[in-house]
Protein backbone atom coordinates (compact mmCIF):
# COMPACT_ATOMS: atom_id res chain seq x y z
CA UNK A 1 0.00 0.00 0.00
CA UNK A 2 1.41 3.33 -0.90
CA UNK A 3 2.00 6.04 1.52
CA UNK A 4 -0.25 9.22 0.93
CA UNK A 5 -0.18 12.05 2.65
CA UNK A 6 -3.28 13.66 4.62
CA UNK A 7 -4.30 17.12 4.56
CA UNK A 8 -5.74 18.46 7.15
CA UNK A 9 -7.35 22.67 8.42
CA UNK A 10 -7.35 23.38 11.96
CA UNK A 11 -9.55 26.34 12.91
CA UNK A 12 -8.73 27.88 16.17
CA UNK A 13 -12.27 30.26 16.80
CA UNK A 14 -14.47 30.94 19.52
CA UNK A 15 -17.71 32.38 18.22
CA UNK A 16 -19.86 33.46 15.07
CA UNK A 17 -18.17 34.44 12.03
CA UNK A 18 -19.81 37.78 10.25
CA UNK A 19 -18.39 38.65 7.13
CA UNK A 20 -18.26 36.65 4.18
CA UNK A 21 -19.23 33.38 2.73
CA UNK A 22 -20.91 30.67 4.37
CA UNK A 23 -18.12 28.61 6.59
CA UNK A 24 -20.11 25.93 6.11
CA UNK A 25 -19.92 26.06 2.25
CA UNK A 26 -16.29 26.17 2.34
CA UNK A 27 -15.39 23.60 4.65
CA UNK A 28 -17.76 21.54 2.27
CA UNK A 29 -15.40 22.96 -0.75
CA UNK A 30 -12.49 21.55 1.26
CA UNK A 31 -13.80 18.36 1.67
CA UNK A 32 -14.42 18.04 -2.32
CA UNK A 33 -10.27 19.05 -2.45
CA UNK A 34 -9.63 16.08 0.00
CA UNK A 35 -9.12 17.91 2.78
CA UNK A 36 -10.42 17.44 6.09
CA UNK A 37 -11.48 20.63 8.30
CA UNK A 38 -11.21 20.51 11.96
CA UNK A 39 -12.65 23.31 14.41
CA UNK A 40 -11.73 23.69 17.73
CA UNK A 41 -14.81 26.36 19.92
CA UNK A 42 -12.64 27.77 22.59
CA UNK A 43 -15.19 29.12 25.05
CA UNK A 44 -15.15 30.86 28.73
CA UNK A 45 -15.89 28.51 31.34
CA UNK A 46 -19.23 30.82 32.01
CA UNK A 47 -20.30 30.65 28.06
CA UNK A 48 -23.15 28.34 27.11
CA UNK A 49 -24.44 26.60 24.36
CA UNK A 50 -24.81 29.36 21.71
CA UNK A 51 -25.23 30.20 17.81
CA UNK A 52 -21.13 30.26 18.02
CA UNK A 53 -21.09 26.76 18.78
CA UNK A 54 -23.55 25.24 16.70
CA UNK A 55 -21.22 27.04 13.93
CA UNK A 56 -18.65 25.20 14.90
CA UNK A 57 -19.58 22.03 14.64
CA UNK A 58 -21.44 22.61 11.12
CA UNK A 59 -18.33 23.44 9.65
CA UNK A 60 -16.68 20.11 10.92
CA UNK A 61 -19.65 17.92 9.84
CA UNK A 62 -19.38 19.64 6.04
CA UNK A 63 -15.70 19.82 5.81
CA UNK A 64 -15.83 16.08 6.75
CA UNK A 65 -13.69 17.04 10.27
CA UNK A 66 -13.91 16.52 13.97
CA UNK A 67 -15.18 19.38 15.90
CA UNK A 68 -14.93 20.01 19.82
CA UNK A 69 -15.86 22.58 22.33
CA UNK A 70 -13.41 23.22 24.81
CA UNK A 71 -12.30 25.41 27.75
CA UNK A 72 -9.08 27.52 27.05
CA UNK A 73 -7.46 25.42 30.11
CA UNK A 74 -7.80 21.96 28.03
CA UNK A 75 -6.74 23.39 24.99
CA UNK A 76 -3.33 21.57 24.42
CA UNK A 77 -4.59 18.44 25.01
CA UNK A 78 -7.55 18.43 22.91
CA UNK A 79 -5.63 19.86 19.68
CA UNK A 80 -3.56 16.77 19.51
CA UNK A 81 -6.29 14.82 19.93
CA UNK A 82 -8.76 16.36 17.60
CA UNK A 83 -5.62 15.69 15.02
CA UNK A 84 -5.38 12.65 15.77
CA UNK A 85 -8.55 11.53 15.53
CA UNK A 86 -9.26 13.25 12.26
CA UNK A 87 -6.21 11.30 10.87
CA UNK A 88 -7.45 7.91 11.82
CA UNK A 89 -11.45 8.92 10.87
CA UNK A 90 -9.70 10.18 7.01
CA UNK A 91 -7.86 6.98 7.19
CA UNK A 92 -11.23 4.72 8.02
CA UNK A 93 -12.90 6.75 5.61
CA UNK A 94 -10.58 5.44 2.57
CA UNK A 95 -10.47 1.96 4.05
CA UNK A 96 -14.22 1.45 4.29
CA UNK A 97 -14.18 2.51 0.25
CA UNK A 98 -11.72 -0.28 -0.09
CA UNK A 99 -13.43 -2.93 1.96
CA UNK A 100 -16.22 -1.92 0.00
CA UNK A 101 -14.73 -2.68 -3.56
CA UNK A 102 -13.44 -5.33 -2.19
CA UNK A 103 -16.28 -6.87 -0.19
CA UNK A 104 -19.46 -5.25 -1.93
CA UNK A 105 -21.91 -2.50 -0.88
CA UNK A 106 -22.69 -3.55 2.16
CA UNK A 107 -19.79 -3.79 4.26
CA UNK A 108 -17.94 -1.34 5.89
CA UNK A 109 -15.43 -2.29 8.86
CA UNK A 110 -17.67 -1.80 11.17
CA UNK A 111 -19.56 -4.68 9.37
CA UNK A 112 -16.86 -7.38 10.19
CA UNK A 113 -16.65 -9.67 12.98
CA UNK A 114 -14.26 -8.17 16.01
CA UNK A 115 -11.65 -10.75 14.87
CA UNK A 116 -11.12 -9.09 11.38
CA UNK A 117 -11.74 -5.31 12.62
CA UNK A 118 -8.92 -5.50 14.79
CA UNK A 119 -6.47 -6.34 11.95
CA UNK A 120 -7.94 -3.76 9.87
CA UNK A 121 -7.46 -1.50 13.03
CA UNK A 122 -3.75 -2.53 12.96
CA UNK A 123 -3.65 -1.09 9.37
CA UNK A 124 -5.53 2.00 10.36
CA UNK A 125 -2.95 2.78 13.21
CA UNK A 126 0.63 1.99 11.09
CA UNK A 127 -0.87 4.19 8.45
CA UNK A 128 -2.10 6.76 10.90
CA UNK A 129 1.67 7.04 12.38
CA UNK A 130 3.58 6.44 8.76
CA UNK A 131 1.39 9.24 7.07
CA UNK A 132 2.94 12.18 5.80
CA UNK A 133 0.34 14.86 7.48
CA UNK A 134 0.08 18.41 6.35
CA UNK A 135 -1.94 20.34 8.94
CA UNK A 136 -3.17 24.52 7.88
CA UNK A 137 -3.64 26.15 11.19
CA UNK A 138 -6.01 28.91 11.21
CA UNK A 139 -6.21 30.85 14.24
CA UNK A 140 -9.06 33.81 14.81
CA UNK A 141 -7.50 36.28 16.36
CA UNK A 142 -10.65 38.63 16.90
CA UNK A 143 -10.61 40.90 19.65
CA UNK A 144 -12.57 38.71 22.05
CA UNK A 145 -9.41 35.91 21.12
CA UNK A 146 -6.95 38.09 23.05
CA UNK A 147 -6.82 36.37 26.53
CA UNK A 148 -7.18 33.06 25.05
CA UNK A 149 -3.97 33.63 22.50
CA UNK A 150 -1.29 32.80 25.01
CA UNK A 151 -3.03 29.08 25.78
CA UNK A 152 -3.53 28.64 21.82
CA UNK A 153 0.36 29.32 21.33
CA UNK A 154 0.77 26.90 24.27
CA UNK A 155 -1.34 23.99 22.20
CA UNK A 156 0.20 24.59 19.52
CA UNK A 157 4.15 23.91 20.98
CA UNK A 158 2.25 21.11 22.59
CA UNK A 159 0.39 19.56 18.83
CA UNK A 160 4.11 20.08 17.37
CA UNK A 161 5.69 17.17 20.42
CA UNK A 162 2.89 14.81 19.65
CA UNK A 163 2.88 15.44 15.58
CA UNK A 164 7.21 15.16 15.65
CA UNK A 165 6.62 11.84 17.77
CA UNK A 166 5.38 10.19 14.73
CA UNK A 167 7.75 8.39 12.45
CA UNK A 168 5.34 10.17 9.51
CA UNK A 169 7.20 13.44 7.97
CA UNK A 170 4.57 16.50 8.96
CA UNK A 171 4.38 20.21 7.34
CA UNK A 172 2.25 23.15 9.56
CA UNK A 173 1.51 26.61 8.20
CA UNK A 174 -0.23 29.01 10.11
CA UNK A 175 -2.41 32.03 9.54
CA UNK A 176 -4.70 34.18 11.62
CA UNK A 177 -7.94 36.13 10.48
CA UNK A 178 -8.88 38.97 10.17
CA UNK A 179 -5.93 40.13 8.66
CA UNK A 180 -5.06 44.03 8.22
CA UNK A 181 -5.79 44.42 4.43
CA UNK A 182 -7.02 40.51 3.60
CA UNK A 183 -9.18 37.57 5.25
CA UNK A 184 -6.06 36.27 6.63
CA UNK A 185 -2.34 36.91 6.95
CA UNK A 186 0.50 34.25 6.92
CA UNK A 187 2.44 33.99 10.24
CA UNK A 188 4.17 30.62 8.82
CA UNK A 189 4.72 29.04 5.59
CA UNK A 190 4.70 25.37 5.43
CA UNK A 191 7.45 24.21 7.85
CA UNK A 192 7.90 20.83 9.68
CA UNK A 193 8.03 22.48 12.92
CA UNK A 194 5.98 24.99 14.71
CA UNK A 195 8.79 26.10 17.29
CA UNK A 196 9.45 29.09 15.77
CA UNK A 197 5.93 30.74 16.60
CA UNK A 198 7.29 32.32 19.61
CA UNK A 199 5.41 35.73 19.91
CA UNK A 200 3.65 35.45 16.56
CA UNK A 201 0.00 36.61 18.09
CA UNK A 202 1.04 40.35 19.67
CA UNK A 203 -0.39 41.34 16.60
CA UNK A 204 -4.16 41.43 17.25
CA UNK A 205 -6.54 42.54 15.01
CA UNK A 206 -9.41 45.40 16.77
CA UNK A 207 -12.87 45.57 15.87
CA UNK A 208 -15.76 43.41 15.64
CA UNK A 209 -15.45 41.64 12.13
CA UNK A 210 -14.71 37.43 12.28
CA UNK A 211 -14.73 36.47 8.49
CA UNK A 212 -14.46 33.33 8.96
CA UNK A 213 -15.33 31.95 5.59
CA UNK A 214 -13.15 34.00 3.50
CA UNK A 215 -9.95 33.06 5.72
CA UNK A 216 -11.13 29.51 5.49
CA UNK A 217 -11.06 29.78 1.58
CA UNK A 218 -7.61 31.18 1.84
CA UNK A 219 -6.00 28.78 3.68
CA UNK A 220 -7.04 25.99 1.34
CA UNK A 221 -4.78 27.97 -1.20
CA UNK A 222 -2.29 27.25 0.85
CA UNK A 223 -1.90 23.60 -0.04
CA UNK A 224 -1.13 24.69 -3.97
CA UNK A 225 1.97 26.49 -2.39
CA UNK A 226 3.15 23.57 -0.36
CA UNK A 227 6.95 22.71 -1.05
CA UNK A 228 7.23 19.61 -2.94
CA UNK A 229 10.84 18.72 -1.95
CA UNK A 230 9.86 16.90 1.35
CA UNK A 231 7.62 14.01 -0.49
CA UNK A 232 8.72 11.43 -2.95
CA UNK A 233 7.79 12.29 -6.42
CA UNK A 234 4.24 10.00 -6.63
CA UNK A 235 2.49 11.07 -4.03
CA UNK A 236 -0.41 11.09 -5.59
CA UNK A 237 -1.38 8.11 -3.42
CA UNK A 238 -5.20 7.09 -2.44
CA UNK A 239 -5.47 9.17 0.54
CA UNK A 240 -5.38 12.52 -1.55
CA UNK A 241 -8.65 11.28 -3.30
CA UNK A 242 -10.83 10.05 -0.47
CA UNK B 1 -21.02 4.99 2.35
CA UNK B 2 -22.91 3.09 4.20
CA UNK B 3 -21.84 2.60 7.87
CA UNK B 4 -23.61 0.72 10.89
CA UNK B 5 -25.63 3.48 12.96
CA UNK B 6 -23.00 5.51 14.65
CA UNK B 7 -23.49 6.49 17.95
CA UNK B 8 -23.17 10.40 18.43
CA UNK B 9 -19.61 11.10 20.40
CA UNK B 10 -19.41 12.28 23.78
CA UNK B 11 -22.51 11.01 24.56
CA UNK B 12 -22.66 8.61 27.67
CA UNK B 13 -23.42 5.22 28.06
CA UNK B 14 -25.58 4.16 30.76
CA UNK B 15 -27.26 0.72 31.45
CA UNK B 16 -29.57 0.54 34.40
CA UNK B 17 -28.58 -3.18 36.58
CA UNK B 18 -30.02 -6.21 35.54
CA UNK B 19 -30.11 -5.14 31.71
CA UNK B 20 -29.16 -7.79 29.63
CA UNK B 21 -25.91 -7.75 27.22
CA UNK B 22 -26.45 -10.10 24.15
CA UNK B 23 -23.39 -10.57 21.73
CA UNK B 24 -23.96 -10.51 18.18
CA UNK B 25 -21.47 -12.77 16.87
CA UNK B 26 -20.42 -14.75 19.68
CA UNK B 27 -24.09 -15.23 21.23
CA UNK B 28 -22.84 -14.78 24.80
CA UNK B 29 -24.95 -13.21 27.49
CA UNK B 30 -23.86 -10.51 29.60
CA UNK B 31 -26.02 -9.03 33.07
CA UNK B 32 -25.05 -5.60 33.77
CA UNK B 33 -24.49 -5.48 38.18
CA UNK B 34 -23.04 -1.78 38.33
CA UNK B 35 -20.84 0.58 36.68
CA UNK B 36 -17.38 0.70 37.58
CA UNK B 37 -15.90 3.71 36.02
CA UNK B 38 -16.96 6.62 33.38
CA UNK B 39 -13.67 7.18 31.41
CA UNK B 40 -12.98 9.39 28.00
CA UNK B 41 -13.69 6.41 25.64
CA UNK B 42 -16.39 4.44 27.12
CA UNK B 43 -17.79 3.07 30.28
CA UNK B 44 -16.96 -0.18 32.37
CA UNK B 45 -19.44 -2.47 33.94
CA UNK B 46 -19.10 -5.05 36.38
CA UNK B 47 -21.44 -7.95 34.73
CA UNK B 48 -22.33 -11.66 35.41
CA UNK B 49 -21.39 -14.02 32.98
CA UNK B 50 -21.35 -17.73 32.38
CA UNK B 51 -17.91 -17.47 33.24
CA UNK B 52 -18.68 -15.34 36.73
CA UNK B 53 -17.96 -11.71 37.21
CA UNK B 54 -16.38 -9.68 34.44
CA UNK B 55 -15.86 -6.52 33.48
CA UNK B 56 -17.27 -5.06 30.21
CA UNK B 57 -15.98 -2.07 29.17
CA UNK B 58 -18.40 -0.40 25.90
CA UNK B 59 -16.47 2.45 23.95
CA UNK B 60 -17.85 5.53 22.62
CA UNK B 61 -16.23 4.56 19.05
CA UNK B 62 -15.97 0.94 17.53
CA UNK B 63 -11.90 2.37 16.64
CA UNK B 64 -10.91 2.57 20.41
CA UNK B 65 -12.94 -0.70 21.06
CA UNK B 66 -10.59 -2.26 18.75
CA UNK B 67 -7.25 -0.79 19.48
CA UNK B 68 -7.61 -1.92 22.98
CA UNK B 69 -9.04 -5.63 22.17
CA UNK B 70 -6.02 -5.95 20.19
CA UNK B 71 -3.57 -4.85 23.18
CA UNK B 72 -4.82 -6.77 25.28
CA UNK B 73 -4.20 -9.65 22.86
CA UNK B 74 -0.73 -8.85 22.62
CA UNK B 75 -0.27 -8.92 26.56
CA UNK B 76 -1.88 -12.27 26.53
CA UNK B 77 0.88 -13.28 24.33
CA UNK B 78 3.61 -12.21 27.01
CA UNK B 79 5.11 -14.84 29.27
CA UNK B 80 5.03 -14.70 32.98
CA UNK B 81 1.87 -13.52 35.00
CA UNK B 82 -0.13 -11.62 33.04
CA UNK B 83 0.31 -8.39 32.44
CA UNK B 84 -3.03 -6.90 32.02
CA UNK B 85 -6.74 -8.30 32.35
CA UNK B 86 -7.14 -11.05 30.59
CA UNK B 87 -9.31 -10.82 27.69
CA UNK B 88 -12.62 -13.13 27.32
CA UNK B 89 -14.50 -11.98 24.42
CA UNK B 90 -14.86 -9.10 21.77
CA UNK B 91 -18.88 -8.93 20.44
CA UNK B 92 -21.44 -6.20 19.30
CA UNK B 93 -24.49 -5.30 20.88
CA UNK B 94 -27.11 -4.68 18.36
CA UNK B 95 -29.75 -2.32 20.10
CA UNK B 96 -32.58 -0.28 18.72
CA UNK B 97 -30.21 2.81 19.45
CA UNK B 98 -27.36 1.11 17.70
CA UNK B 99 -24.64 -0.96 17.67
CA UNK B 100 -22.50 -1.03 20.91
CA UNK B 101 -19.17 -2.53 20.43
CA UNK B 102 -18.02 -3.79 23.80
CA UNK B 103 -15.41 -6.42 26.13
CA UNK B 104 -15.25 -8.57 28.16
CA UNK B 105 -12.19 -8.33 30.82
CA UNK B 106 -11.18 -9.53 33.59
CA UNK B 107 -12.47 -8.01 37.00
CA UNK B 108 -9.55 -6.61 39.10
CA UNK B 109 -11.06 -6.13 42.00
CA UNK B 110 -8.37 -3.85 43.82
CA UNK B 111 -7.84 -0.82 45.70
CA UNK B 112 -7.13 2.48 44.14
CA UNK B 113 -3.09 2.67 44.08
CA UNK B 114 -3.30 6.33 45.69
CA UNK B 115 -5.86 5.44 48.50
CA UNK B 116 -3.36 2.22 49.31
CA UNK B 117 -0.57 4.61 49.60
CA UNK B 118 -2.79 6.75 51.61
CA UNK B 119 -3.57 4.37 53.78
CA UNK B 120 -0.46 2.48 54.28
CA UNK B 121 2.26 5.19 53.88
CA UNK B 122 4.96 6.33 51.29
CA UNK B 123 7.22 3.73 51.69
CA UNK B 124 4.86 1.38 49.55
CA UNK B 125 4.63 3.79 47.28
CA UNK B 126 8.71 2.96 46.50
CA UNK B 127 7.66 -1.10 46.74
CA UNK B 128 5.16 -0.56 44.41
CA UNK B 129 7.49 1.14 41.63
CA UNK B 130 9.49 -1.69 42.28
CA UNK B 131 6.91 -3.88 40.82
CA UNK B 132 5.88 -1.47 38.43
CA UNK B 133 9.74 -1.26 36.96
CA UNK B 134 9.70 -5.17 36.69
CA UNK B 135 6.15 -4.82 34.98
CA UNK B 136 7.39 -2.74 32.48
CA UNK B 137 10.30 -4.27 32.02
CA UNK B 138 8.36 -7.19 30.85
CA UNK B 139 6.32 -5.38 28.37
CA UNK B 140 9.49 -3.17 27.35
CA UNK B 141 11.00 -6.38 26.08
CA UNK B 142 7.63 -7.47 24.40
CA UNK B 143 8.37 -4.42 21.80
CA UNK B 144 5.70 -2.58 23.78
CA UNK B 145 5.14 1.31 25.94
CA UNK B 146 2.67 1.82 28.11
CA UNK B 147 2.10 5.53 27.33
CA UNK B 148 -0.83 6.72 29.42
CA UNK B 149 0.71 5.14 32.85
CA UNK B 150 -0.87 7.09 35.61
CA UNK B 151 -2.75 6.16 39.29
CA UNK B 152 -6.25 5.59 37.57
CA UNK B 153 -4.90 3.01 35.49
CA UNK B 154 -3.73 1.38 38.70
CA UNK B 155 -4.53 -0.68 41.63
CA UNK B 156 -3.62 -2.79 44.15
CA UNK B 157 -4.47 -6.31 44.81
CA UNK B 158 -3.35 -8.46 47.80
CA UNK B 159 -2.34 -9.39 50.33
CA UNK B 160 0.33 -10.28 49.03
CA UNK B 161 -0.07 -6.47 47.96
CA UNK B 162 0.45 -6.50 44.30
CA UNK B 163 0.07 -3.36 41.65
CA UNK B 164 -2.28 -4.12 38.36
CA UNK B 165 -2.99 -2.85 35.34
CA UNK B 166 -6.89 -1.95 34.94
CA UNK B 167 -6.60 0.22 31.57
CA UNK B 168 -4.80 -0.40 28.64
CA UNK B 169 -6.00 1.81 26.19
CA UNK B 170 -2.84 3.98 25.56
CA UNK B 171 -0.06 1.11 24.81
CA UNK B 172 1.98 2.00 21.85
CA UNK B 173 3.87 -0.57 19.85
CA UNK B 174 7.77 1.04 20.17
CA UNK B 175 8.98 3.68 18.42
CA UNK B 176 5.76 4.99 17.33
CA UNK B 177 3.78 7.87 19.46
CA UNK B 178 2.26 8.28 22.23
CA UNK B 179 -1.47 7.68 21.48
CA UNK B 180 -2.96 9.24 24.44
CA UNK B 181 -1.29 10.20 28.04
CA UNK B 182 -2.01 12.65 30.68
CA UNK B 183 -0.85 15.96 31.20
CA UNK B 184 0.91 15.74 34.74
CA UNK B 185 2.50 12.35 34.00
CA UNK B 186 3.79 13.21 30.05
CA UNK B 187 7.06 14.23 29.52
CA UNK B 188 6.02 16.55 26.59
CA UNK B 189 3.84 18.31 28.64
CA UNK B 190 7.13 19.00 30.94
CA UNK B 191 9.31 20.01 28.49
CA UNK B 192 10.99 17.16 29.63
CA UNK B 193 11.51 15.43 26.09
CA UNK B 194 9.34 13.41 22.53
CA UNK B 195 6.23 11.70 22.94
CA UNK B 196 8.02 8.66 20.75
CA UNK B 197 7.02 5.33 22.68
CA UNK B 198 10.38 4.26 23.93
CA UNK B 199 11.04 2.90 27.54
CA UNK B 200 12.15 5.78 28.74
CA UNK B 201 8.46 7.87 28.19
CA UNK B 202 7.01 5.19 30.63
CA UNK B 203 10.07 5.45 33.41
CA UNK B 204 9.24 9.80 33.18
CA UNK B 205 5.24 9.18 34.27
CA UNK B 206 6.08 5.98 36.52
CA UNK B 207 8.50 9.04 38.25
CA UNK B 208 5.46 11.34 38.36
CA UNK B 209 3.53 8.92 39.87
CA UNK B 210 5.90 8.77 42.88
CA UNK B 211 5.83 12.60 42.92
CA UNK B 212 1.70 12.37 42.80
CA UNK B 213 1.98 10.46 45.58
CA UNK B 214 4.48 11.92 47.91
CA UNK B 215 2.76 14.92 47.81
CA UNK B 216 -0.87 13.80 48.06
CA UNK B 217 -1.53 16.37 44.99
CA UNK B 218 -0.90 17.09 41.37
CA UNK B 219 1.72 20.11 41.24
CA UNK B 220 0.99 22.98 39.12
CA UNK B 221 3.35 23.45 36.14
CA UNK B 222 5.26 26.85 36.56
CA UNK B 223 7.45 29.04 34.32
CA UNK B 224 10.23 26.78 34.21
CA UNK B 225 9.09 23.01 34.70
CA UNK B 226 12.30 21.39 34.28
CA UNK B 227 14.01 23.54 37.18
CA UNK B 228 10.91 23.07 39.17
CA UNK B 229 10.48 19.70 39.35
CA UNK B 230 13.81 18.91 39.86
CA UNK B 231 13.96 21.03 42.99
CA UNK B 232 10.68 19.61 44.53
CA UNK B 233 12.52 16.42 44.58
CA UNK B 234 15.56 17.53 45.50
CA UNK B 235 13.98 19.25 48.37
CA UNK B 236 11.08 16.94 49.11
CA UNK B 237 11.66 14.63 52.65
CA UNK B 238 10.15 11.90 51.08
CA UNK B 239 11.40 12.26 47.90
CA UNK B 240 14.93 13.33 48.54
CA UNK B 241 16.23 9.91 49.16
CA UNK B 242 15.64 8.75 46.13
CA UNK B 243 16.39 11.81 44.17
CA UNK B 244 19.32 10.76 41.87
CA UNK B 245 17.74 8.06 40.40
CA UNK B 246 14.02 10.06 40.50
CA UNK B 247 16.00 12.70 38.44
CA UNK B 248 17.41 10.53 36.54
CA UNK B 249 15.08 9.02 35.22
CA UNK B 250 12.79 12.27 34.36
CA UNK B 251 15.89 12.74 32.10
CA UNK B 252 15.68 9.70 30.32
CA UNK B 253 18.79 8.48 31.88
CA UNK B 254 17.76 5.12 32.07
CA UNK B 255 17.71 2.77 28.79
CA UNK B 256 15.97 0.08 30.57
CA UNK B 257 12.79 -0.31 33.20
CA UNK B 258 15.38 -2.50 34.94
CA UNK B 259 18.60 -0.28 35.04
CA UNK B 260 16.17 2.22 36.83
CA UNK B 261 15.01 -0.29 39.07
CA UNK B 262 18.40 -1.65 39.93
CA UNK B 263 19.74 1.86 40.77
CA UNK B 264 16.75 2.11 43.07
CA UNK B 265 17.14 -0.96 45.24
CA UNK B 266 20.31 0.53 47.45
CA UNK B 267 18.53 3.88 48.07
CA UNK B 268 15.96 1.37 49.80
CA UNK B 269 17.88 -0.07 51.87
CA UNK B 270 20.15 3.02 52.73
CA UNK B 271 16.69 4.93 53.75
CA UNK B 272 15.07 4.46 57.46
CA UNK B 273 11.68 5.76 58.38
CA UNK B 274 11.72 7.36 61.27
CA UNK B 275 8.13 8.21 61.44
CA UNK B 276 5.83 6.14 63.66
CA UNK B 277 3.70 4.13 62.05
CA UNK B 278 0.01 3.91 62.99
CA UNK B 279 -1.51 2.08 59.61
CA UNK B 280 -1.03 -1.25 58.08
CA UNK B 281 -1.29 -2.93 61.28
CA UNK B 282 -4.21 -2.52 63.76
CA UNK B 283 -3.44 0.43 66.17
CA UNK B 284 -2.37 -1.16 69.86
CA UNK B 285 -4.46 -0.28 72.50
CA UNK B 286 -2.77 0.89 75.21
CA UNK B 287 -4.19 0.21 78.09
CA UNK B 288 -1.17 0.95 80.44
CA UNK B 289 0.29 4.28 79.41
CA UNK B 290 2.82 3.88 82.26
CA UNK B 291 4.46 0.98 80.90
CA UNK B 292 7.77 0.95 79.86
CA UNK B 293 9.11 2.39 76.96
CA UNK B 294 11.87 -0.62 76.16
CA UNK B 295 8.79 -2.59 74.46
CA UNK B 296 7.26 -1.16 72.35
CA UNK B 297 10.95 -0.20 71.05
CA UNK B 298 11.83 -3.99 70.65
CA UNK B 299 8.93 -4.67 68.72
CA UNK B 300 9.54 -1.94 66.52
CA UNK B 301 13.30 -3.16 65.88
CA UNK B 302 11.70 -6.28 65.04
CA UNK B 303 9.21 -5.17 62.87
CA UNK B 304 11.98 -2.57 61.05
CA UNK B 305 14.35 -5.88 60.88
CA UNK B 306 11.37 -8.15 59.32
CA UNK B 307 10.28 -5.64 56.78
CA UNK B 308 14.07 -4.91 55.80
CA UNK B 309 14.25 -8.53 55.41
CA UNK B 310 11.10 -8.90 53.50
CA UNK B 311 11.91 -6.40 51.01
CA UNK B 312 15.46 -7.86 50.28
CA UNK B 313 13.74 -11.76 49.79
CA UNK B 314 10.89 -10.89 48.14
CA UNK B 315 12.02 -8.29 46.52
CA UNK B 316 15.14 -8.67 45.24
Amino acid sequence: MKKGRLKQVLLITDGCSNQGEDPSAVAALAKEQGIAVNVIGVVNEDQTADGGIQEVEDIALAGGGISQIVQTKQLSQTVQMVTRQAMTQTIQGVINQELQQILGDQDSMDDLPPEKRGQVMEVVDELGETVNLEVCILVDTSASMEKKLPTVHEALLDLSISLNSRMGSNQFCLYTFPGKRKPIDKLLSWTPKIDSISNVFSKLASGGITPTGPALKEALKSFDKRPRRDFVEDDDAFIEES
Amino acid sequence: MKMTTPLSKNRSIHFSPGSIIMGKWHQKQYQIIKPLGYGARGTVFLANSEKGRVALKFGFDNSGVTSEVNVLNKFSKVQGEPLGPSLYDVDDWVTKKGTYSFYAMEYINGIPLMDCIKVRGFEWAIVFLLQLLKDLGRLHEAGWVFGDLKPDNLVVTGPPLKIRWLDVGGTTMLGRSIKEYTEFFDRGYWGFGTRKAEPSYDLFSATMIIVNAADGYQLKKGQHPEKQLTQHILQHKKLAPYSEVLIKALYGKYATAEDMRKALLPKLNETHTKERRNTNVKPIRRKNKKKEWKGPMILASVILLAYVLYVTLFIM
